[in-house]
C-alpha cells in the first residue's frame, strides 16, 4: 500500500493528466459531478454522490452513433466512433456503489453482441475507487452486499484527514501507479484499517442498514407483478424520470436520428421507462398506466434484471432516488412494502 | 473498424408490391444485389429511412430465397408513411436478422403444422409456411386459415391463390369479416371459423395476428383439444435496439427481440401480462 498527503493530491491530478484524460467529481454551478480535472478546478473527492452517476463516462447522456449522407439515391454511412488512439482515461473518486453499477452496466453492454460505444471507453478506462468513510442516511448499498470501505476497481484508494491511501488492484491500476509512482510513499495500512472499522459503526446505524429482500427472487416474479400494493406506491409518481436519469444502473436508451445541414446524426439518449410514450407503438401501447410504468422499473431493478444476470439486484443502494424523487417515492419504500418479513 | 450491430446495411428497394390498401411488400437486396444477411423463419430485422426512424419487420420472405429479402409492411404510423412512399431504387438501412426463429428444424419436424393468421399477421408466418413448402418432405399435413377485413385485406393473395391451394398435402381456408360483392368463400371472424372447421388438436398451431384474434382463437383451440406447448405465436412490442438493451421490449424476465418474438404458448403463461 502507498500515500500520498492530503495537500500535495494536486500534484498526483497532474500527473495523472499528462498521461490520461482524468475525470474526477468536481464542482460546477453549485453541484457536484465528474468533470476533466484541470489546474484550478474545485475537486471534491469527499462528495458522496455526485448528482450524475459515472455511468455517464461510458454510456453518455447522449451520444452520436453514426452519419448519413445521402447523394442523389446513394446512401452513405459515416462511422463516428470513438477513435481508439485518443487518450485513455481515469475515472479517480468511484464510489463503491457507483463501482458496482459499472459491474450491472457491463452485463448488459458487454453481453453477446457487444456494443463497441461502450466497450471502447470501458477499455480506454482505469477505475480508482475512493471508499466511504461517511456514508449517508440514504445509503443502503450493504443491503445489496457492498463493502463501501473496500471498493474494487482497477486502484482502490482511502482518504482520512492526512493522507490518500492507494493500492493498485489490477494490471491496468498498476500501470497507473507506476506513472505516479514517484509522487507515492509506502504505508498506511493501519489508517486503513482503522478508517474500515470506524465506517463500519455508522453503516450499522443507518436507517436503511437492515433492509430484506429476500422475497425478491425469480420464482416470486408474477406474485410480485400482481402485488396490490403498486397501486398505492405508484399513485404520486409524475412520471418525470429524475430516478431513472441520477440512477447508476439505469441503462433504458432511445436511438433517434437528427437532421444537420451535412446529412443524418443517428444518436442515442438516456430514455426512461417511466415515460408514457417509452412503449408506444403505432397501433398501441403494452404500458398505459404510470403504476405499470412505475412497476416496470422497480420489478426490472429487484427480480427481472436478478432473473437473467444470476440473482446480482440491479439496484446498488446509492441512494440517489431516495434524495431526489420530488414525490419521495423510492426503491426503499418499494423494497420496505414487497420485501421480505423483517423490513418494519 | 469492428462491427457493430446498431451499424445498419445499406438495402436497395428493388421491387414493391401493393398487397392491400394498406399493405405494401418491399423486396430488398444490397448495393451488390445480393441478399443482405442469412436468416431464419420468424426472424426480424430493423428498417430505417435515415432521418425518419428505424422499426423491427418481421422478414416474410423465405430464408430458402436466396436472391432477396421482402417484407410486408402495413401503413400504421410515421415511419411506415414514409416507407410506403419509397420508389423502386430507393436506399434503405437493414440491420438483423433479430430474434428467435420458429423451430422448423426442431420441433416442427415431422409434424402435422397448422397457420392461423389474421391481417398482417401473414407476414411472418409466410416465411415459415414457403419454407415448410420448399422442404415439404420434412413435414406432415399443412393446414392454413387465414382471415382478413375483406377480400382486399388478403396480403399476398396471389402467391396463397396460385400456388399453396395447389401444394400438395396442404389445405387452405381464407375467411373475411363481413360478405362482400365478389367474394364466395367463407364469411366470418377466424376464431370462429377455426371452431368450425374442427382440425385434428394433435397439429402443432402457429398464431399470428392482432391480439384479439389470438386470444379467441387460442381459447378456441384448447376447447378443440390442442395443447398450450405445441401452439406458438409472435409478440410485438417497441422496439429501438433489437439485441436486449434498449429496455423497451423487457416483459418479466424476457426481451422479446432478443427471447422472442416466437414464443410458446406455455412461455407466454409465465410472463406477466404486459404484452
Amino acid at each position: 500500500m502507498f500515500k500520498i498527503a492530503k495537500e500535495r493530491l494536486n500534484e498526483l491530478y497532474s500527473k495523472i493528466a499528462e498521461t490520461f484524460g482524468l475525470f474526477i467529481p468536481i464542482k460546477k454551478g453549485g453541484e457536484v459531478n465528474y468533470h476533466v480535472w484541470g489546474e484550478g478546478k474545485e475537486v471534491s473527492l469527499e462528495t458522496l454522490k455526485t448528482v450524475k452517476s459515472p455511468k455517464n463516462a461510458f454510456f453518455p447522456q447522449s451520444e452520436n452513433l453514426m452519419k448519413f449522407k445521402t447523394e442523389g439515391k446513394n446512401l452513405e454511412i459515416i462511422d463516428v466512433r470513438w477513435d481508439k488512439t485518443e487518450k485513455p482515461f481515469v475515472m479517480f473518486g468511484v464510489k463503491a456503489c457507483d463501482y458496482k453499477a459499472i459491474e450491472v452496466l457491463d452485463k448488459v453492454f458487454l453481453a453477446d453482441p457487444v456494443d463497441t460505444y461502450y466497450q471502447s471507453r470501458r477499455e480506454a478506462t482505469t477505475i480508482v475507487t475512493l471508499a466511504c468513510s461517511r456514508p449517508e442516511e440514504s445509503c443502503f448499498c450493504n443491503a445489496f452486499g457492498i463493502d463501501a470501505t473496500a471498493p474494487q476497481g482497477d486502484v482502490t484508494t482511502w482518504l482520512d484527514g492526512e493522507n490518500l491511501y492507494w493500492q493498485a488492484n489490477t494490471q491496468k491500476g498498476e500501470a497507473l501507479t507506476a506513472a505516479v509512482k514517484e509522487l507515492l510513499t509506502e504505508g498506511g495500512e493501519e489508517k486503513v484499517e482503522a478508517q474500515k472499522a470506524s465506517t463500519k459503526a455508522i453503516m450499522e446505524k443507518l436507517p436503511f442498514a437492515s433492509l430484506d429482500l429476500s422475497r425478491f427472487k425469480p420464482e416470486n416474479l408474477n406474485e410480485l407483478f400482481e402485488d396490490p400494493a403498486w397501486e398505492s406506491m405508484s399513485e404520486a409518481c409524475l412520471g418525470c424520470g429524475t430516478c431513472t436519469f441520477v440512477c447508476p444502473t439505469c441503462q433504458c436508451f432511445d436511438i433517434r436520428d437528427f437532421k444537420t445541414n451535412e446529412g443524418v446524426i443517428r444518436y442515442r439518449c438516456w430514455d426512461s421507462c417511466m415515460y408514457s410514450d417509452f412503449t408506444l407503438m403505432a397501433h398501441g401501447n403494452s404500458r398505459t398506466t404510470q403504476m405499470q410504468r412505475f412497476r416496470q422499473r422497480f420489478m426490472h431493478k429487484l427480480v427481472y434484471y436478478p432473473s437473467q444476470n444470476d440473482g446480482l439486484y440491479s439496484c446498488v443502494g446509492c441512494g440517489r432516488c431516495v434524495n431526489k424523487c420530488p414525490q419521495k417515492l423510492n426503491i426503499v419504500k418499494v423494497i420496505k412494502t414487497l420485501g421480505g418479513k423483517n423490513n418494519d | 473498424m469492428i462491427e457493430e450491430t446498431l451499424i445498419p446495411k445499406i438495402g436497395v428497394v428493388t421491387d414493391i408490391r401493393k398487397d392491400t390498401p394498406d399493405v405494401k411488400t418491399f423486396r430488398v437486396v444490397g448495393t451488390d444485389g445480393k441478399k443482405l444477411f442469412k436468416h431464419m423463419p420468424g426472424q426480424c430485422a430493423m428498417v430505417s429511412i435515415p432521418g425518419v426512424g428505424e422499426c423491427m419487420f418481421s422478414i416474410t420472405s423465405s430464408p430458402t430465397n436466396e436472391e432477396y429479402m421482402e417484407f410486408s409492411i402495413k401503413k400504421c404510423g410515421c415511419v411506415t408513411e414514409v416507407i410506403h412512399a419509397l420508389e423502386v431504387g430507393a436506399q434503405i438501412t437493414v440491420r438483423g436478422p433479430y430474434g428467435k426463429n420458429f423451430p422448423v428444424e426442431e420441433d416442427f419436424k415431422g409434424k402435422d403444422l397448422l397457420f392461423i393468421a389474421g391481417g398482417i399477421g401473414l407476414a411472418p408466418l409466410r416465411s415459415v409456411i414457403n419454407y415448410v413448402r420448399h422442404y415439404r418432405k420434412n413435414y406432415g399435413k399443412v393446414v392454413i386459415v387465414y382471415g382478413a377485413r375483406s377480400k382486399d385485406d388478403l396480403v399476398d393473395i396471389d402467391e396463397i391463390q396460385n400456388e399453396w391451394v395447389n401444394e400438395p398435402n396442404m389445405e387452405v381456408y381464407l375467411t373475411i369479416d363481413r360478405p362482400q360483392e365478389g367474394w364466395d368463400g367463407h364469411v366470418g371472424f377466424v376464431p370462429a371459423y377455426v371452431k368450425e372447421l374442427g382440425l385434428d388438436p394433435n397439429m402443432t398451431a402457429v398464431l399470428c395476428g392482432p391480439p384479439i384474434m389470438i386470444k379467441f382463437t387460442l381459447a378456441g383451440l384448447l376447447e378443440l383439444g390442442f395443447e398450450k406447448s405445441r401452439v406458438y405465436t409472435t409478440l410485438e412490442l417497441r422496439m429501438k435496439c433489437g439485441v436486449g438493451k434498449c429496455g423497451r421490449c423487457n416483459v418479466g424476465d424476457k426481451f422479446v427481440c432478443k427471447d422472442g418474438p416466437v414464443f410458446r404458448m406455455t412461455e407466454l403463461d409465465e410472463l406477466p401480462d404486459e404484452y
